[in-house]
């Protein structure tokens, strides 16, 4: 017979998880009824958790009022390159941390752990007047070269290099390999959901980011759609169910592409508790 | 040529700890060394010195007679096979054993060929298109020794390739080694921790004990005369009886002891630095001693009871005590007409040319 006290324990359990995913989905449930519906008070308390009137209407606005199809395409190049350069980056300078052995290393890592404790916003001025000086204001370089560094995607990758055993490098001396061939043929390959998941981690956030494209880009042809779909409450100004189907629009594809790739970020966080 | 010569080879790490204290050894061409002691002992460091993996802080490693001290590891001649197997996961078996050949700038037709018959050799033919993750052990440990093959290298370093197989599996890859070694011919440098791989597998062994060569012998000269007690306890099983006695008297190349019981005992020994009353350890081997019922004393014989008896189908392992001897004495015994049981009396022959005397250093007194 099962302990009532541990049944007890097991259903308090199973409402706190229940509340915390209620308050982490409920903003976007919320927003997704209210894109979808025509009718009804958007702002009655308490709130309607179902759509009224579903209809795809306020959506098809949204593309007929601003350009969707290019906000897309500017965040898919900056997301792609942004992902690419800072696997590749961070890649390369999590290596020598891990894996070799010179003066200093630990300095180093440590300057670079200690940049975590400063919030991305505190880079902006400085950043700003580096891309000005650089002639990069308004350049999508302008926008993807600070992102491509990150104390935490490097902390990541070099616990990740530490796995590889030693065995498989010292193979690789032997057999010939230079230390580039070792990084680009023997581990890097080994690694793959470790950069999965900085991948992944890497294109949520820049496919969401706004501060930095808005403050970098002037040319609304130029914006991501993070920046672009803002223009909606410009051009209407109560018009919240637009606003609202543009949020989702830009929240969706983002959304699929994490639920696709999910699986190779749980196998490279498996690694990242053991 | 493949000789391998080690002179004062000296190794310190950063934080000054020294592990291997000036070795001195010849490796001939085509010999087959057995680099054996326990864990710590500094043999697996001197591999991967030799290999080129752990710089050499002091002395000379001269392979096929040029200095190879600054060479880089794939520039050496050599190709090693390591106990973990090292098999990169990522690629196919193939790929695996082609993969130094393909940064040597070695042809396409000729890195399959090389393959292909090194395949061959070793019966793993049908296991190219595999991944290491699809094989068992006996086969990854193949493909590993394969992968060193292909190379075509003048020596093979191995660092306890076979630890992590199973009983059976061991005895059939230590016959797959024998017979490689016949058929190449190349010279090959094993370490181990296992005195049975070291004493079946070695034409001459090297007995490591913290970081200095204790012995290095064929396994007959170290096994009926170690240099010490280190080596005489080290390689046999069982291992060595040792009982400690005090030097009775003292002859020319004879020894008299006396046991804690009090029994006398006569050992071949040279004797010239010995003294009466200093103790010293007689060492037996479980083979060459002889248990028998006898009530009365012959010499160099001392009462014993068994402990315990241990049967292992063909002999026994008889475990006796002498009366003030807290260690047990092991007696290898046939298993026929043995009736032994725990708590019988007997009397223990230790034959005078097959003892062995160690001072109180621990040095080898037998002549």
């Amino acid at each position: 017979m099962k302990n009532p006290g541990k049944k007890l324990g097991q259903l308090g359990q199973y409402l706190l998880l229940t509340g915390l995913a209620v308050l982490c989905v409920f903003p976007f449930w919320w927003t997704l009824v209210t894109a979808i519906s025509t009718e009804g008070n958007i702002f009655a308390f308490p709130p309607t958790f179902w759509p009224q009137a579903p209809s795809l209407d306020n959506f098809i606005e949204v593309f007929r009022s601003i350009p969707m199809w290019l906000f897309y395409r500017n965040s898919l190049i900056i997301t792609i390159s942004t992902v690419f350069w800072k696997l590749l980056v961070c890649a390369l300078a999590a290596y020598p941390l891990a894996r070799m052995k010179f003066t200093g290393s630990k300095l180093v890592f440590g300057l670079i752990i200690a940049t975590m404790v400063l919030p991305s916003e505190v880079n902006f001025l400085t950043n700003f007047i580096t891309l000005t000086k650089l002639g990069l204001v308004n350049t999508y370089t302008g926008v993807i070269l600070p992102n491509v560094v990150n104390a935490v995607s490097i902390l990541l990758l070099k616990q990740a290099f530490e796995e590889v055993p030693q065995d498989l490098i010292d193979a690789a001396r032997v057999d010939g390999a230079t230390e580039w061939i070792i990084f680009w043929k023997i581990v890097l390959p080994l690694i793959m959901p470790w950069l999965a998941t900085v991948g992944i981690l890497s294109a949520v956030e820049a496919w969401n980011e706004y501060i930095w494209p808005s403050i970098v880009l002037s040319k609304p042809e130029s914006f991501p759609l993070s920046a672009g779909v803002l223009y909606l409450r410009g051009a209407f100004g109560s018009s919240t169910r637009v606003v609202a189907a543009g949020t989702i629009l830009t929240i969706v594809p983002i959304l699929i592409a994490f639920l696709f790739t999910q699986r190779f970020f749980m196998r490279g966080m498996d690694g990242a508790v053991k | 040529m493949a000789q391998v010569k080690l002179s004062n080879i000296v190794k310190h790490y950063d934080d000054g700890t020294q592990v291997i204290h000036g070795i001195d050894l010849d490796i001939r061409d085509g010999e087959f060394v057995v680099f054996v002691g326990p864990s710590g002992c500094g043999k697996s460091t001197l591999l991967r010195m030799i290999a080129g993996l752990e710089s050499i802080t002091g002395g000379e490693l001269t392979i096929g007679g040029q200095l190879a001290n600054d060479i880089p590891p794939a520039k050496r001649g050599l190709a090693m096979v390591f106990q973990s197997y090292a098999l990169y996961p990522h690629m196919s078996v193939y790929e695996n054993m082609a993969f130094g050949l393909k940064l040597s700038g070695m042809k396409a037709a000729e890195v399959d060929s090389a393959v292909q018959q090194a395949a061959g050799i070793l019966q793993i033919t049908h296991l190219l298109k595999r991944k290491p993750k699809d094989l068992s052990g006996g086969q990854r440990q193949r493909v590993a020794i394969g992968r060193a093959i292909v190379r075509k290298p003048e020596v093979f370093l191995f660092d306890e390739p076979l630890s992590n197989l199973d009983a059976s599996l061991r005895v059939q890859m230590r016959l797959e080694l024998s017979r490689l070694h016949q058929e190449l011919g190349s010279t090959m440098i094993y370490v181990t921790h296992d005195q049975v791989e070291a004493m079946t597998l070695g034409e001459r062994i090297v007995v490591f004990n913290g970081g200095y060569i204790e012995q290095v012998g064929t396994p007959l000269e170290l096994y009926d005369r170690p240099a010490n007690l280190f080596v005489a306890g080290f390689l046999g099983s069982p291992k060595m009886n040792f009982i400690p006695a005090k030097v009775e008297s003292v002859y020319e190349e004879q020894v008299v002891l006396q046991l804690s019981d009090g029994a006398l005992m006569q050992v071949n020994a040279r004797s010239d630095s010995l003294q009466p009353g200093e103790q010293v350890t007689l060492g037996v081997r479980a083979e060459h001693s002889t248990l028998t019922s006898a009530a009365d004393l012959e010499p160099n014989q001392v009462r014993v009871k068994v402990a315990l008896v241990e049967y292992l189908g063909d002999s026994c392992i008889a475990y006796v005590k002498i009366d003030g001897m807290p260690e047990m004495i092991s007696v290898k015994l046939p298993t026929e007409n043995v009736m032994l049981k725990s708590g019988d009396a007997g009397s223990l022959y230790l034959p005078a040319n097959r003892c062995h005397l160690f001072d109180s250093a621990g040095k080898n007194l037998s002549p």
